[in-house]
């Protein structure tokens, strides 16, 4: 900025944010006495800058959920998120704190996305409707159907028992997914709502996260990683009622 | 607990706020981006020369994971995860406060990732442009123009929502 050029609106943005030294200062404040427009602008910075403080400042004061304490060598950041009360009790409902956080690591985000999420969600969608042939083997050869589903998967995944939240297994089907196998696990309420769970192997190296949750319309999603498999619990349910069968689905297989 | 260990505690808050606001309030992938950071930030931790701005250098690696996750992701379609409730505004006082923030909200979301990151680095965190251009890796005029692209645009966008809106915002 000096005398051979007009100011422009990247000098009033950095006299908001006082970027300027003395003399560039003066020279602003020498334009906005004489030019309306310019004086509008940097009122309207200054008050977008305080709604935008508005706005986001709350989030300062969240408390820090605890799933942010979980890497080994944190215990002290453990300790600091303890006023999360609720987090630590979905932490340790779903037995998460308590487990050795040695093998707990960050899987990948995109291939949870790729691999697990998306399809479970729509697997779930189209054979869920289905009243004929909802899946493949129903539950009345449920040792039949586990011992194929382990000989083509290569590990025993057993249909965990939602009985006592009032879910029957329906079934199982076999399903390509991307690049690997996956098993689909039906159960259905007795007014009909149907819940599916989803397993499969996925380039997540045997790390283990923490549930996660997703939500498209209706459909929630909830999700993990133990071991070489990724798992997805899906349903047209309350994120409550879900987290509290997936914690179920979770203990069983663990 | 090292002392550097217990600035970066007290730190997560400036992170998850820059997190939400990048990822457009998508509370879970937020997180798990601020995971990422506090990760990368203690293994990488005797790289950072005391002395310096801790926050600044947060918020540098917590910017580079976010540029490297978006270029993994492609053009690829995500299934989004809802952002958490937030709690009901309290009293019809409160009301159309909460739509000009709204307001607010939906137009600093229509930004560029790039506009975005500076507005809160800028009016939210009032780092220096100069710092700013570190943690970006850009020039600091390239900051400078972004920024101004950035405010010139949030207030375009909420003058032809309401044209007397900004007016009342106090």
């Amino acid at each position: 900025m000096s005398d051979e050029r007009p100011i422009n609106d990247i000098d009033l943005n950095a006299y908001v944010d006082d970027e300027l030294d003395p003399v560039q200062r003066a020279e602003v404040e020498a334009h906005l006495h004489e030019d309306a427009a310019s004086r509008e602008s940097v009122q309207r910075y200054r008050r977008l800058d305080q709604a935008i403080h508005e706005l986001y400042d709350p989030i300062l004061d969240e408390p820090v959920p605890s799933t942010l304490a979980r890497r080994r060598g944190w215990p002290w950041l453990r300790q600091h998120a303890a006023a999360a009360m609720v987090w630590l009790a979905v932490g340790a409902m779903l037995g998460w704190v308590a487990r050795s956080p040695d093998t707990v690591q960050v899987a990948s985000r995109q291939t949870e996305q790729l691999d697990l999420v998306r399809p479970a969600a729509f697997a779930h969608a189209i054979y869920t409707p289905e009243v004929r042939h909802p899946v493949e083997v129903t539950a009345q050869h449920e040792p039949d159907l586990i011992r194929w589903i382990a000989k083509r998967l290569g590990a025993e995944i057993k249909p965990p028992d939602l009985s006592v939240h009032g879910y029957a297994l329906v079934g199982g089907r076999l399903l390509p997914s991307t690049d690997r196998m996956a098993v689909q696990y039906m159960y259905e309420r007795k007014d009909g709502v149907r819940v599916t769970l989803y397993a499969r192997r996925g380039a997540w190296n045997n790390e283990a996260t923490a549930f996660k949750y997703a939500r498209e319309g209706n459909t929630g999603v909830f999700y993990w990683i133990d071991g070489p498999f990724g798992y997805a619990l899906v349903g047209e349910l309350s994120k409550n009622e879900l987290l509290r069968l997936s914690e179920s689905v979770y203990r069983t297989l663990g | 607990m090292k002392a550097s260990e217990a600035q970066i505690v007290a730190l997560i808050p400036r992170l998850r706020r820059y997190a939400r606001v990048l990822l457009r309030g998508d509370t879970i992938a937020a997180d798990d981006l601020v995971q990422d950071c506090l990760e990368r930030a203690l293994d990488r931790l005797g790289r950072w020369r005391p002395g310096t701005d801790l926050r600044a250098w947060l918020f540098t690696i917590m910017h580079n994971l976010y540029v490297n996750q978006v270029r993994r992701a492609g053009a690829a379609p995500r299934f989004v995860a809802l952002p958490e409730q937030y709690d009901e505004p309290a009293g019809a006082a409160r009301a159309e406060r909460c739509t000009e923030l709204d307001e607010l909200q939906r137009a600093i979301n229509s930004l560029s990732d790039q506009q975005r990151e500076i507005l809160v680095l800028v009016s939210l965190e009032g780092l220096r442009y100069r710092e700013v251009a570190a943690v970006l890796g850009v020039p600091e005029g390239t900051v400078m123009s972004r920024l101004s692209r950035a405010r010139q645009q949030l207030r375009t966008l909420l003058e032809e929502d309401e044209p007397h809106r900004l007016r009342r915002v106090k």
